[in-house]
């Protein structure tokens, strides 16, 4: 299948879960698909302007802002060390791609019945939020432990490098995904209340233990 | 109850307020999206309920993750817009809810003061006058996937069409959109964004 042809369906939101996965792997590293979807996306927002429908309830505005005021992030020292003690098994890769539009950006995990976890997780109502002390990124966790961190200002890896997650579990750092750029990253471990959450930047493809001091951290 | 200091900021601009955690900032973006918002969530779920959900979600999602957005990059109002469609036929597939009914067939718009009903009616025009100048097959492709909430493979099942006929009148119906909808398309009538990507 040419992946070129799924951007009219991306913009309408009309593939399938894993076509829209590797789609979206696709935008990485398509430029004109990109350039593509930029207008697509435009026509779709015209769409959704047209729709037209029926006035929401004004109880719904103070739902959400009532939810908005109960989740301020809870801010968290930045930590400068870690232990960097043994480990196991390789978890499923994400990838974080920046997608055009900015806020467009979809972690990505190869495992495709993950394919729209970062949107469900970002968007659960019961979703806690943690920031760290310098503001650069947000992890938020929904009850279940699901987990996407959402990076704001950090420079993209340089080649041949990957910034990698970690959760720390009874103080040994587990592998919880890979990213290139700032963005939002799904984790591929489950994050459990009070469990601490590091960023450090390793070699192409991750490592099995941190080699490198965390660039932030965060505690669930 | 709209908070008049807000008032005269762009919507980007709002984002980037919000991206500070500042809920007067999100309060005021609801009330110049959320109502378009749940049109759009309605118009797809057609259930309140579902509806609120929908939009509820995606304004928390921008309420956690509006540091992120870049406004050189896109128009705030498609990025919310776009949320909460995604969340729509997300849950529109979850709940097996699929409506078909043409764009005629909804109601009218939901906003509150008389120019924004004005300026909205005026889009919805434009938008559907352009709709009306594709081909059915194209037409009614898009209005099926984008309004009614079905995948592309869906859609060649229920209308008896290869996927690539599919795909093709997808293709084909929104590049026509585009050109017909020209440097209007995005919000109202608003000067048009120039987008680069450096991702």
């Amino acid at each position: 299948m040419d992946l070129h042809d799924l951007t009219a369906g991306y913009a309408l939101d009309a593939l399938d879960p894993d076509e829209r996965a590797r789609y979206e792997e696709h935008l990485a590293s398509c430029e004109s698909c990109r350039e593509e979807l930029q207008d697509f996306w435009q026509v779709a927002g015209a769409l959704g302007r047209a729709a037209g429908g029926p006035t929401p309830p004004a109880s719904l505005r103070e739902r959400i802002l009532e939810q908005a005021r109960d989740e301020r992030p809870n801010v968290v020292p930045l930590r400068r060390r870690v232990a960097a003690p043994v480990l196991t098994s390789a978890a499923a890769i994400a990838a974080v791609v920046a997608v055009g539009l900015g806020i467009w950006s979809f972690g990505l995990s190869r495992d495709l019945d993950d394919a729209n976890s970062v949107l469900e997780v970002l968007s659960d109502p019961n979703a806690r939020v943690h920031e760290t002390a310098d503001g650069e990124a947000n992890l938020v966790v929904t009850p279940t432990g699901r987990a996407a961190l959402v990076v704001r200002r950090l420079a993209p890896a340089p080649r041949g490098k990957d910034y990698e997650i970690w959760v720390f579990e009874n103080g040994v750092p587990q592998r919880a995904g890979l990213f290139e750029r700032p963005g939002v990253a799904m984790l591929s471990r489950r994050v459990a209340r009070g469990q601490t959450v590091a960023v450090t930047l390793e070699p192409d493809g991750g490592v099995d233990a941190p080699t490198g001091d965390p660039l932030f951290t965060a505690a669930a | 109850m709209r908070s008049r200091d807000l008032a005269h900021l762009s919507d980007e601009a709002l984002v980037a307020l919000v991206a500070r955690s500042d809920e007067s900032a999100l309060a005021e973006l609801y009330d110049r999206v959320g109502g378009t918002a749940y049109g759009l969530a309605y118009r797809v779920l057609r259930d309140e309920a579902l509806a609120e959900d929908a939009v509820q979600e995606a304004f928390l999602g921008l309420w956690r993750s509006a540091g992120s957005f870049i406004p050189e990059r896109a128009k705030a109002s498609t990025w919310i817009l776009t949320l909460v469609h995604r969340r729509a036929v997300d849950l529109v597939r979850r709940e097996q809810r699929r409506r078909t009914e043409p764009i005629e067939g909804a109601p009218e718009p939901a906003v509150g003061s008389a120019e924004e009903a004005a300026w909205l009616r005026l889009d919805r025009e434009r938008v559907q006058g352009a709709l009306a100048q594709l081909p059915d097959q194209q037409r009614e492709a898009i209005e099926l996937a984008y309004y009614g909430g079905y995948t592309q493979s869906e859609l060649a099942e229920r209308l008896g069409q290869p996927l690539g006929t599919i795909k093709s009148r997808m293709f084909s119906g929104l590049t026509r959109l585009r050109e017909l909808l020209g440097s209007d398309i995005d919000d109202g009538g608003t000067e048009r964004t120039t987008w680069t990507y450096t991702t």
